[in-house]
Formats: structure tokens, sequence, C-alpha cells
């Protein structure tokens, strides 16, 4: 910008000081109560520190080595990859589908948008209870009416068997991000510059063809800003777990958030907590380099 | 043909994602006796009204239990965070759009990514924290840590937000012979309204939404916040007021589902910020 102004001398007029000044306390918030800490998590990782006494000493390796010979851990570890993961892979799905469908225009378009949002709206913990009354053992609706449709003759006990139970958290988690990732896949199909479908049509290319070789390639930015997200959102979230299982039977279904909590601050164990909290990291680490990535490509591109 | 197939695939997805809100909804109005039916009797069809409709469960959650204590609860943090957030969030958002130049660009993705620090990471040296600060079970401990989410991100919207308003507006001004602080105190404002309404909007949901912190500082059924106490403390010993529950979610869902829809696009401007362009 080229700007035809007097010189300034004062406070009021130097950017600087101002930029500084009004910088200043969101800066401060976020360096003393996140970046601080961040760090303290990964010093307490380190010591024997309990909720009980304000005592505090170094235990080096010790909470580490006690979670990697714990065979709880390491499930719980293999739990949130795999939560996470099957998660993912049906939000892709389903939000590239709901995508396709809600650049449609049809009936009850409208009707049909708020409903696709209120996974996205309700809290997490509200919509884990209202599932977790849905996988009741006893008053099933999914039981019912796959046994009226013929489908189910034993029965499903969704959140008592280990294996179910992971089944459904995926499914939860899935539904509840899948919109969130629907909305931001419509947002980067309406970039698509118009001309480049269009030639693809004019070129013969079949709605089959035009998604996979035209529109997704060019959507990829995009869904990786989604499933970046996903990642985020499954692989941290406590409540979904917490509420619909507790982590049981058995603790086979803990993820490591929930086994954070309950050996962190239920157990009054903040050390091993803490040391468990962060596995977290690596998932953590993936999505900051993919969004830096995705960053520095459109500066590259000269976009703004 | 291709009509069939995509309302099919509309209803599909309608049905996934509404399915357990029309479940809360029916589960609210059921008599007791038509709600627990065993899913095993298939004689009795559980996804409608086979009694006439009752209020009895939406009398005991708004008579007899603690939700609209923690209605109010919610209130009071969501107003003691917004005013904590906009008078934060929206100064550093405008400095780092007009004032502080080239790092600020940096500077602005830098704090974006504390957002993406979960609180599942943070709760263990918070509870440290919030103990040496005599805060824990009050709501003191949600209105100093909920802004450690609502910041970053509110910053990063508002600075989106301002590069898409003309900068001619403010140069005009000081040309005008307004000083810089003048026109941040007079022009900007005005300017940037839409956008604060996103943030207030933003840090109003995810107080709403917030579980992990709530359920680590709040232990006094009396101090819960609607996400934390419906799930937590509507359950008497091992009987669940499933009716009550339900209701619950649902009149919290509604508002915020309404919300959302008003204000996405400009959440999801946010979110894509970079990867989409335009």
């Amino acid at each position: 910008m080229t700007r035809v102004l007097p010189p300034r001398r004062t406070f009021a007029d130097r950017e600087d000081l101002l930029g500084a000044v009004m910088l200043g306390p969101a800066l401060a918030y976020v360096i003393l109560l996140v970046g601080v800490p961040f760090a303290f998590a990964i010093v307490l990782g380190f010591s024997n520190a309990t909720a009980g006494s304000l005592s505090f000493g170094w235990a080096g390796l010790d909470n580490y080595v006690a979670i990697l010979g714990d065979p709880i851990f390491l499930r719980a570890l293999r739990n949130s990859v795999v939560v996470t993961v099957g998660s993912q892979v049906l939000v892709v799905v389903l939000a590239t589908a709901a995508a396709q469908v809600f650049r449609a225009t049809f009936r009850g378009k409208r009707f049909a948008r708020f409903v696709l949002l209120l996974p996205w709206a309700v809290p997490v913990s509200l919509a884990a209870i209202a599932w977790t009354w849905i996988f009741d053992s006893t008053f099933s609706v999914i039981n019912w009416t796959l046994k009226a449709a013929g489908l189910l003759h034993g029965w499903l006990y969704w959140l008592g068997d280990p294996a179910l139970a992971l089944f459904a958290i995926i499914i939860v988690q899935a539904w509840r991000i899948f919109p969130f990732a629907t909305v931001i896949v419509l947002a980067g199909l309406s970039s698509i510059p118009q001309e480049i479908v269009e030639a693809a049509i004019v070129d013969g290319a079949g709605f089959w063809r035009r998604l996979f070789r035209v529109e997704l390639p060019l959507l990829l930015p995009v869904v990786a800003v989604a499933v970046l997200f996903g990642v985020v959102y499954t692989a941290t979230d406590l409540g979904v777990v917490y509420i619909l299982t507790g982590g049981g039977p058995a603790n086979t279904t803990h993820v490591l958030p929930t086994l954070a909590f309950q050996r962190g601050i239920l157990g009054a164990d903040l050390g091993q907590g803490a040391a468990i909290a962060v596995f977290l990291l690596p998932f953590l680490i993936v999505v900051a380099i993919g969004m830096l990535r995705l960053a520095h490509r459109t500066e590259v591109g000269g976009a703004r | 043909m291709k009509r069939v197939a995509l309302y099919a695939a509309a209803l599909g997805i309608v049905i996934f994602a509404g399915f357990p809100f029309y479940w809360m909804l029916v589960t609210s109005f059921k008599q007791n006796r038509d709600l627990y039916v065993g899913a095993s009797d298939l004689s009795h069809i559980p996804w409608i009204f086979n009694d006439p409709p009752t209020l009895d469960h939406v009398k005991l959650l708004l008579g007899q239990t603690d939700f609209p204590r923690w209605v109010l609860n919610t209130l009071v943090v969501v107003v003691a965070v917004v005013v904590i957030t906009v008078a934060v969030a929206v100064p550093a958002g405008y400095s780092l759009a007009r004032l502080v130049g080239r790092w600020g660009e940096r500077m602005g993705i830098g704090i974006f990514f504390t957002y993406l620090i979960p609180p599942t990471l943070l709760f263990v040296p918070f509870s440290r924290l919030i103990s040496l600060l005599g805060l824990q079970d009050s709501l003191g401990a949600l209105i100093l840590i909920y802004p450690t989410m609502t910041i970053p991100f509110c910053t990063w919207l508002v600075m989106g937000f301002l590069r898409s308003v003309p900068w001619e507006i403010e140069e005009q001004a000081m040309i005008d012979g307004y000083s810089r602080l003048a026109v941040i105190l007079k022009v900007a404002p005005r300017l940037i309204v839409p956008g604060i309404l996103t943030v207030v909007v933003f840090s109003f949901t995810l107080v709403l939404q917030e579980f992990v912190y709530a359920l680590t500082f709040i232990s006094s059924v009396n101090k819960m916040t609607v996400s934390l106490g419906v799930p937590i403390a509507l359950v008497r010993g091992d009987v669940y007021h499933w009716g009550a529950l339900m209701a619950a979610a649902l009149f919290t869902s509604i508002p915020l589902a309404i919300v959302y829809n008003a204000f996405i696009d400009r959440f999801i401007q946010g979110f894509t910020m970079g990867a989409v362009k335009g």
C-alpha cells in the first residue's frame, strides 16, 4: 500500500508501538496459559508429581518405562490410532459424497443442510450421551431395527463388547466430524474455476471421471485441511469415549486422553497422566506439518 | 434416474446425521411405559409414540434437577469469556492485519497453531495451576482457561476478516487528519462489527460445547455447566433418567444449531484460510 501521510512522531502515530500494545495481551495470554503449561506438561511427564501434594521430584524416564510396559496403555495407544484412522477414512468418504449432494439443488435443501449441521453444533458430551442411549444394552433402537428387518438373530451388546464398542466409537466420531468436513469440501468445490469443469464436460468426461480425475485432485488441499482438523478433533477427544464406555469393558476401549484422565486426574498421578498425554504429540506434529505445508504452498502460489 | 439417486443420497445423509436428534425428540416426550420396552419385543415399535406424548420428563428436568442452575452457570461463563475474548482477540487481530507488517502473518499462523494444542494435553498441568490459584471447583477456573481456546482462533478470524475490508476507508481518515490511534478508536470499530459478531458467536458456541476442562476442574453439581452436568449428574446412582436427559440434550442443541446455521460460512473461512483461495 502506498501512503500519502504526514511523518509520524507521537505514540498515536507509531504503528509498530500501537501494534505491539494491541497484540500484547493476546500474546501474553497465549504464552502464559498455553505455551508455559504445554512445556510444563512435558516436564511433568518426567516427574513424580501427584495431585495431593506440592512436592515435585525428578523421576527421569520412570513414567515412560511404567506406561510402555503397561498393556492397558499399549491398548489405548492402538485404540487411538484405530479410532482416528478409521473415523477419518469414513469422514472423507461421507464428506465427499455429501458435498456432491449439497452442490446440486433439490427440494428441501435448506432443511437437509440444517440437519447436516446438527452433529457438529451439538456439544460433544450431549451427543455422546444420546448415542449411549441409542447403544443401550436393553433398549437399543438399532438392535430393534436390525431384528425387525430380519438382519439380526442374536443380540449386539454394543458397548459391552470390546470390538463392537470400538466400532461404535468410530461411528460416533465420524458422525460428529463429517458435517464439518462436508462444509469445508463444499467451500473447496465452489472455488474450483468453472472453466476447468466445463472443459472436462466438453471433453466428454462423465460424472465419475470428472470427480476422480478433475475435481478430487483440485480438492486435495481442502480435503487435507478437513482431515487435519478431523485428526486433531478425534485423536484428542475425551468426551466420546469417556461417556460412551468410560474406557470399559475392563479397560479395553481406552484412548490416550481417557487413560491420561483416569491416571492423571482421577488417580492423582500427574506425572503418569502427563506422560500418557505426551503420546498425543505425534498426531499433532503430523497435523502441524501438514498445515504449514498447505500454508506454504498457497504463499508460494501468491494467492494473497 | 439421476434425480432419484440424488434424493436417495440426500435422504441417507439426513437420516444418518439427524437420527440421534429424532431419537432425543421421541425419548423426551414418551411416557415411561412406552419408553422402557426391551428392544427384543418386536411387536412394540420404538420409532413412534405408542402412547400419547407427555411433558413429565421436561417437568422433571426443569423442576427437580439442577438443570436450570447449569444453564445459569453456563450463561455466566459465556458472558465472561465473550468479554475477555473480544477485548483481547479483536485488537490483536487488527494489529496483525494492519499494524505489525510482514512478520505479522507469521505470528498470526503461530498464534493459530496454539489452537491445535488440545485440552487433553493441557488438563494435567492446568489442574496443578488451578489448585495453586485456589480456583478449583469454581466457575473462575473455566473463565480463566476457556479464553486459551477462543483467543487464538478469534484473533485469526479477525485478522482474516480485516484482510477483506478495504484499507482505503482508514487511509482516507488519516489523510483527513486523524492520527493512527484515532483511526483505530473511531473508524475501525465500525468496520470490524461483523468480525466481532463472529467472535462472540464462536466463543459462545465453544463455551457451550466444552467438556474436558469442566470435567477436570468442576466437581460440585451446583457449579456445573450444561455440557458437563447433563451427562455426568443427571444420572442418579445407576438410574439414567433418559427422558429428562434427552430433553436436556435437545433443548441445548437446537439454539446452537440455529446459530451454527447462520454463521457457518464465517467459521469455515477461518478454517480454510490459505487452502481455499478467494
